[in-house]
């Protein structure tokens, strides 16, 4: 830890220029926004998608009005086909994992909160934060041109199965440019994902302020450490993968396709490749990839459920060492995704008892988060419903978590809509709750405007209801057998479930919708909301000790000291109930941890 | 605000575990022999996870009931025991939990997966491709012919590439678009993709299993009760993965004989 105190250390001056301030900044803070701009405008996507698929469900042969605007041979007459069913879920999978569940927790309020939950004036290389925003910002067009291709985005599903990613366009539609620009883009996101990693390791480790130890950061901030050395390792692995199904579109190898396949009647000009070692690549970034997504959230929600209850968690160490532990076992479960995929099944024994061992982490941080709240005096506002709207996803997720770990039911409910509710609600709408939770909280320090809590909580009445609405049911289609990626149902055994579809489509019609609300409300606060204090929420750490919106150095030229743990609540202190980590005031806790 | 947002969890929490424990959605009736197995680790696991789920529910309802918006001169109180306590209980408790989920998961996998077919379990061969299943049975000599990948023709419905002409064993291979197979009759099911990724799956046989390119994968299974059930394929494979399904039939051992025969008949 370097003491800085004395004097802050300028990396780079403030710029003076348009573009160097609001485009091409490095300003951790800008690029945190920048990062929450693009989450936003992906979540648009990713969310209009997503209405799309469900319209198309429920009523196959609806035509959807101006669909056909989007893609004149997917959708003719804005009737979906069952290709372009596929090629919209794949870019819905493949826009919401990237680039909403990962930029918005941990690039977007990572980026504009660590460094100053650390007390440093900002990351440590700025310039590769700067390409880290740019290089992902180039992987959305990328992914985004494939709309505009002659056969449209790749249908292969956001895991892109081999070989199917790698045959070209005999595969089908979008399955030749289509592919080739999903993995251009997906190695772009991981290479810019890999930049911000490279830049929250130092930031936590060497730039915390004086006095600032380990174990004085917020929650928060160790979420978004522990998220970092997860995408060190994740995207450093998917990257690769990447450029090696690009290489075997158009250099002519063969990593993930087999000898002697035949499609169309024609031997493919492949040999030697691995169907399996797709997959093993992929998943082994694809299960620390749901912890980083949801890693964050867990942070993001204990830092605000604290501020709200007024007073520390049972134990902060016991949360930071689970969400360590959730961290080191995500990397040792991923083959719980490939039980029947044909790997050797004494392994999938192997996956199987790491994945279920994993409930006992998640289980510690739900009865911790739960019980903190005994004793307490819980403020009731926009960002601690989010919070505890958290909580109850991240349980409903979770224990379909209990199946989905034993192979033997995995028999039954592999590839199933079980699947897609259980991961919904635990890295989707769990994950999304902590980012709502997170804007309701951090907007006014962001924007330096309030949101407008009624609009807020009308925003999450709607979104609570209406996600159990859409994803609970979601479990039951999957009991009953009912597969995912059908584009339409067909097979007698599906007729009888449609009806739960069209229920389903009706509620994400209805929760999608209060989504605007909450877009209304961003915008409209942004430009018009009530100036916001430096601290309006009566919290300790160091984001609320400055200025709002902070200073260009954060700290207005002189980097902060550090007195006390992160959460002080429940003492008597000149301000209120609570002292500041800044706040030299010496303060009796009643609350310190034994 | 906040009691309301409590008893909407616990009515959330309720309306959930309706359908669930009035079996309104329920996988089919098992007809295999080694389903039992895993209809019983999915009720034990269901009464484990739904017990979690509602007691996690409304411990939280409670609290948030109870603890929010509280007098001002309330005081600040800790949960008697600390994390201590629940760190233990989550320790104990959860992890005896899951573990014992494990281990008795462990028989009903190793019944499919671990345990070989018996000596004198019926072979049937299946071939996925985009986007049909076809199947194959070795004829009265007993073998499959090679497959020549380079004589695939689907036009010329050579779907397995055999080539009777130079291979004696393909001579008397059968090939057909539906599966059948005797009841009570264990089947060794040899598995192998002539495109891209398929699956094999079978509710009502407590079966799915992946097609992987380039493996030959099997697996093995006995039937129970005479019907007419559905295959369909649950790896996405392309723009037909919906419609891929192939129909199996479960005959008495007589109607078995008169269907191969009859099959034998049109090759």
């Amino acid at each position: 830890m370097h003491d800085m105190s004395a004097h802050a250390v300028q990396h780079h001056v403030p710029p003076t220029s348009f573009i160097r301030k609001h485009v091409f900044s490095l300003d951790h803070k800008v690029i945190g926004k920048q990062y929450y701009a693009l989450a936003l405008v992906a979540a648009i996507c990713g969310m209009a998608l997503s209405w799309f698929m469900r319209i198309h469900l429920a009523w196959t042969n609806a035509a959807i009005p101006g669909l056909q605007l989007l893609s004149k041979n997917g959708a003719p007459g804005g009737v979906m086909t069952p290709e372009y069913y596929l090629q919209l879920m794949t870019m819905h999978g493949t826009i919401m994992v990237f680039f909403v569940l990962t930029t918005a927790p941990f690039a977007a309020f990572g980026n504009f909160f660590l460094p100053i939950q650390v007390g440093a004036e900002d990351m440590p290389f700025p310039h590769f934060n700067m390409m880290s925003f740019w290089v992902t910002f180039a992987g959305f067009v990328v992914l985004m041109a494939s709309f505009f291709t002659a056969d449209g985005p790749t249908l292969g599903g956001w895991t892109q199965y081999a070989p199917l990613n790698a045959v070209g366009s005999v595969g089908g539609p979008g399955q030749g440019t289509g592919v080739v620009l999903w993995m251009a883009a997906i190695a772009l996101f991981c290479v810019g994902q890999l930049l911000g990693s490279l830049n929250f390791i130092p930031t936590t480790l060497d730039l915390r302020t004086k006095g600032m130890s380990l174990m004085r950061l917020p929650l928060s901030a160790w979420a978004w450490f522990i998220t970092s050395c997860m995408g060190l390792t994740a995207f450093a692995v998917l990257m690769p993968a990447c450029i090696l199904a690009i290489l075997d579109h158009v250099a002519g190898t063969s990593f993930f396709v087999a000898s002697n396949l035949v499609m169309n009647d024609q031997l493919l000009p492949h040999s030697g490749g691995s169907t399996l070692l797709w997959q093993h690549l992929f998943w082994f970034f694809g299960h620390p990839e749901v912890y980083i997504a949801i890693v964050p959230g867990i942070g993001i929600v204990s830092h605000i459920l604290i501020t709200n209850m007024r007073k520390p968690m049972l134990s902060q160490r016991v949360l930071i060492y689970s969400m360590g532990a959730l961290a080191v076992l995500s990397y040792m479960v991923y083959g719980h995704h490939m039980f029947v995929s044909g790997m050797n099944p004494f392994s999938s024994l192997a996956f199987s008892f790491p994945t279920l061992v994993i409930t006992i982490p998640s289980t510690i941080v739900v009865l911790i988060w739960t019980f903190s709240l005994y004793g307490s005096k819980l403020r009731i506002n926009s960002a601690s419903l989010f919070a505890l709207g958290f909580i109850s996803m991240f349980v409903s997720g979770g224990v379909s978590g209990f199946f989905l770990a034993q192979p033997s039911i995995d028999i039954l409910l592999h590839a199933t809509y079980f699947v897609v509710g259980h991961f919904h609600l635990v890295m989707g709408v769990a994950a999304m709750f902590g980012i709502f939770a997170g804007t309701y909280f951090w907007a006014p320090k962001m924007f330096g405007r309030m949101m407008n809590e009624t609009l807020g909580k009308i925003h999450f009445w709607l979104s609570f209801v209406g996600a159990y609405c859409i994803f609970m049911p979601f479990h039951y289609l999957g009991m009953a057998g009912n597969v995912r990626r059908y584009s339409a149902f067909v097979d007698d055994f599906l007729q009888p479930l449609i009806p739960v579809h069209r229920f389903i489509t009706i509620a994400a019609l209805i929760t999608g919708a209060a989504q605007l609300i909450f877009l209304y409300n961003l915008i409209h606060s942004r430009f018009w909301g009530k100036p916001a204090p430096d601290n309006p929420w009566e919290a300790t750490s160091l984001e609320w000790s400055t200025p709002t919106p902070p200073p260009f150095d954060n700290f207005g030229g002189k980097l902060p000291v550090v007195y006390h743990d992160p959460y002080q609540y429940g003492v008597q202190s000149s301000a209120g109930d609570y002292v500041m980590q800044a706040s030299p005031e010496q303060v009796k806790t009643e609350h310190e941890e034994k | 605000m906040a009691k309301f947002f409590a008893v909407t969890i616990i009515v959330i929490a309720i309306l959930s575990a309706i359908p669930i424990l009035r079996h309104t959605w329920v996988a089919p009736e098992d007809i295999s022999k080694h389903g039992h197995l895993i209809d019983e680790q999915m009720s034990e696991t269901m009464a484990e996870a739904g017990i979690s789920f509602l007691a996690a529910q409304f411990v939280l309802a409670f609290f948030i009931w109870k603890f929010s918006n509280p007098r001002p001169d309330a005081k600040l109180k800790n949960f008697p025991g600390g994390a201590k306590g629940l760190v233990i209980a989550a320790l104990l408790v959860v992890g005896i939990e899951v573990m014992a989920l494990g281990i008795f998961g462990v028989k009903a996998w190793a019944n499919v997966y671990l345990t070989p077919p018996s000596a004198d379990a019926m072979p049937i061969q299946v071939q996925a491709g985009q986007f049909a299943f076809y199947f194959r049975y070795p004829g009265p000599d007993g073998k499959f012919g090679p497959i020549h990948p380079e004589l695939i023709n689907e036009g010329s419905q050579n779907f397995y590439g055999l080539d009777p002409e130079h291979d004696v064993e393909s001579r008397d291979d059968i090939v057909t678009a539906e599966m059948a197979i005797p009841v009570n009759k264990e089947i060794h099911l040899l598995m192998h993709s002539k495109d891209v990724g398929h699956s094999f799956f079978v509710r009502e046989l407590r079966v799915q299993q992946d097609f992987v390119p380039g493996l030959d994968v099997s697996l093995h299974f006995t039937a129970t009760k005479i019907g007419k059930y559905e295959i369909v394929c649950t790896q996405l494979c392309g723009l037909g993965h919906y419609n891929m399904k192939a129909y199996l039939s479960v005959l008495s051992q007589q109607d078995f004989d008169d269907w191969l025969k009859k099959e034998q008949a049109m090759q």
